[in-house]
């Protein structure tokens, strides 16, 4: 019922295209510019954390890892509880702003706690937190600017900015601190300064509604049991269970940079810029990528991204080592990124009534974090006992299996 | 909702703010740099005694013994560093270079440019020179906490000899030997290098498969001889006849100081749990860093287990020019 509203809806908004052939509407590009500049200032802090607890506070190493385990799970629930929030009041972006804003103030308080690794740990969970709250509001700000048949280059747009500012964060706070040597608070304070001014693009330059978008009006009260039956149709119901199941057989990246490191003989050195690959091709390939979803197909895509995965699974088991294999599968693991990320999102969102979107990408986005989390966890645990070889092949053998049964559980109508 | 305010008016508010933002930036980073300028410049001397080297906020700092807290006005300041060590002239000062894992070991005898310089591979942890300022040593480690498990990380430990530029990588090139055999692990790492007085002893560290000893080196025969287990950090006294070292006992380290001969283990007063590297300011007194709420504080306290720990100043890694013997 809901779907076939949607779908009618999708259908006059496409044949009423906004603005000039090829180009995303403003807002698409505004919410772009938060991600990065929210991104650089986050990857900033990420960057000079680990320095900042060992020469700045004195905290020894081993402390530092008792920090990480605090903050995995929390950001699932308000994740959900942001997304239906968001629906419920009409106020994606004012959930957005609570998000965002909430991450930006975090960053003054690392000067301000001190040494205790409670405080760090807390200020920690409240990044994430905001980071939870944001990400569903932000999709559903895009897929609601956007006209269903350019959604997968929106995403794109939005993820090579994205990207961009993940890229640019620790290249600023290593300037920084070359000019200023030792002075983490100047990074906090910088890192801050950035991280306001993705607040203010954002109340200023992100419109919630486009002029004349009807569909978010209609339809009476929000509540909860309007978003969870708007979530449990059938294709959404099947995405969200496809994308779980992929997601727990995904080796985790870092999982897959050590491997690659060890299996192509790199040296060890190079293990922290291998991540670097990823994420340039994640930003090269992401608008592309996601153009061709929108003519080929969304699904498509994202099971073809999973094959890419794949087949990068392949190399790294059977390709010669040497650096020419692990760009391969670098450039194989960067343009999975670009067809599964943003790709998903665009794929999901025409299902869903535009009043429960929020919490319908938020249940999307959860399942698959926690599927990943859980994924991860699984394969650290048989990598432990069985070896990393072992394990890598377990993998690929389970994605292979998970791939198909994916393809055959959901099939969209041949219109996507 | 109401309506959009007027398009017009809204982004120009919008531009300027971000544009004061932006200055606001920029202005606070060039004040920033002004600040670090006027630190002043090089008045740093290794050898002169009855003083405290030490690091605050990155850079190398000495003052006089006693200063206690008029540490502000120190006597002397030197290049930046995470971690610095000082004896018989000689400075080393391990420095963590932006971007990941990759530092410098610094030598100084003097001010200005250093007299070597070595690239490392990890973050700085501890520093050492010799009694006779021949030696210079330092610890790297390398963070594994994402990948491999929670809070592993690996170490190198290696030496570097000022008269004839023997460079020592890591001691992971030298024949260790438990219980009179070789050990042959593959997970062995060393950490917390000390240097006895004869230029060719000294102890560090080592660890594999969750154990951990107290290793009696040779630089000329390249060995690693096993003394005793549950020992970190080692660091020997001017006398060279005392070890002050960190003891673990489940996840804290209490420092104890072991006297060689005959084995004696005393705690110290410091009932805290303390990740560091201890220093002799002398023959009675344990110098070492414990984390603050304004940020690492070195504090003191005597070598034979009585008394109670004080605070010496504000900074970390503190070595003393300890006159010899």
């Amino acid at each position: 019922m809901y779907l076939s509203h949607t779908r009618a809806a999708d259908t006059t908004r496409a044949a009423t295209p906004a603005g000039p052939a090829g180009r995303v509407p403003p807002t698409v590009v505004a919410l772009g510019m938060v991600s990065l500049v929210t991104d650089a200032s986050a990857e900033m802090v990420t960057a000079v954390l680990p320095m900042y607890l060992m020469y700045g506070l004195g905290v020894g190493y081993l402390q530092l890892g008792a920090l990480d385990g605090l903050y995995t799970g929390a950001t699932a629930l308000f994740r959900l509880g942001g997304g239906y929030a968001a629906d419920r009041f009409r106020r994606r972006k004012a959930v957005a702003v609570v998000g965002y804003g909430l991450s930006a103030l975090t960053r003054l308080g690392f000067p301000a706690v001190g040494a205790g690794t409670t405080g760090i740990g807390l200020l920690l969970a409240a990044d994430r937190t905001g980071k939870g709250l944001r990400t569903a509001p932000r999709d559903a700000l895009i897929t609601l600017a956007t006209p269903a048949d350019r959604l997968g280059r929106a995403f794109g747009v939005h993820r090579t900015l994205d990207t961009c500012g993940a890229l640019l964060g620790p290249l600023l706070a290593f300037g920084l601190l070359l000019l200023l040597p030792s002075d983490y608070d100047a990074v906090f304070v910088v890192s801050f300064l950035i991280a306001a001014v993705g607040v203010l693009v954002l109340v200023f330059f992100v419109r919630e509604r486009p002029r004349g978008e009807a569909g978010d009006s209609g339809g009476g009260r929000v509540t909860l049991r309007t978003c969870l039956r708007a979530v449990a149709g059938a294709d959404t119901r099947r995405v969200v269970a496809a994308a779980a199941l992929l997601g727990v057989v995904t080796v985790g990246d870092m999982f897959l940079y050590v491997a690659l490191q060890r299996r192509m003989e790199l040296p060890e050195e190079f293990l922290p810029l291998l991540p670097l690959g990823t994420a340039v091709v994640f930003m090269a390939a992401a608008l592309p990528v996601g153009r061709a979803a929108d003519r080929a197909g969304r699904w498509r895509l994202f099971l073809g991204g999973h094959l890419l995965l794949l087949l990068g699974y392949v190399c790294l088991a059977l390709a010669p080592a040497g650096w020419t294999a692990a760009a391969v599968v670098l450039v194989l693991h960067g343009l999975f990124y670009a067809a599964t990320d943003g790709v998903l999102m665009a794929h999901v969102a025409p299902a869903i009534p535009a009043r429960a979107r929020t919490t319908g990408l938020a249940v999307v986005q959860t399942a698959q974090a926690l599927a990943r989390a859980g994924g991860a966890l699984i394969f650290g645990v048989a990598a432990a006992a069985l070896g990393l070889g072992l394990t890598f092949t377990a993998a690929a053998v389970a994605l292979a299996g998970v791939l198909g049964a994916a393809a055959l559980l959901h099939r969209p109508g041949a219109g996507r | 909702m109401t309506a959009w305010p007027a398009g017009r008016a809204r982004t120009a508010t919008g531009i300027a703010l971000i544009c004061v933002l932006l200055a606001a930036t920029t202005g606070y980073v060039l004040w920033r740099a002004r600040a670090a300028d006027s630190d002043g410049a090089w008045s740093l001397r290794p050898d002169r005694p009855g003083t405290v080297v030490y690091v605050d906020r990155g850079r190398v700092r000495q003052v006089p013994r006693g200063a206690g807290e008029r540490a502000g006005r120190s006597a002397g300041k030197g290049p930046d560093c995470q971690r610095a060590a000082v004896a018989g002239g000689t400075l080393v000062c391990l420095r963590g270079l932006p971007g990941p894992m990759s530092s410098d070991v610094r030598v100084y005898r003097g001010p200005g440019k250093p007299q070597v310089t070595l690239p490392v591979w990890g973050e700085p942890s501890r520093a050492r020179v010799s009694p006779s300022g021949h030696l210079v040593a330092w610890t790297v480690f390398r963070s594994g906490d994402s990948y491999v498990a929670q809070g592993q990380f690996s170490t190198t430990a290696g030496i570097y000899d000022l008269r004839d530029g023997d460079h020592y990588g890591s001691l992971e090139d030298f024949r260790p030997y438990v219980g009179g055999k070789p050990y042959r692990a593959e997970d062995v790492n060393y950490w917390g290098i000390t240097f006895a007085a004869d230029d060719r002893t000294f102890y560090a560290t080592m660890a594999s498969k969750g154990r951990t000893w107290l290793m009696r080196g040779d630089l000329t025969r390249r060995t690693l001889t096993a003394l005793r287990e549950n020992v970190e950090c080692p660091s020997l006294s001017p006398d060279g006849h005392r070890i002050a070292y960190k003891k673990r006992t489940g996840d804290r380290w209490r420092l104890h100081v072991l006297t060689l001969r005959g084995g004696r283990d005393v705690p110290l007063a410091e009932t805290a749990s303390i990740d560091d590297q201890p220093a002799w300011l002398d023959d009675d007194t344990i110098a070492y860093t414990r984390p603050g709420d304004s940020g690492p504080t070195v504090f003191t306290t005597p070598a034979d287990g009585t008394g109670t720990p004080s605070k010496l100043l504000n900074g970390a890694s503190a070595t003393a020019p300890v006159p010899r013997p």
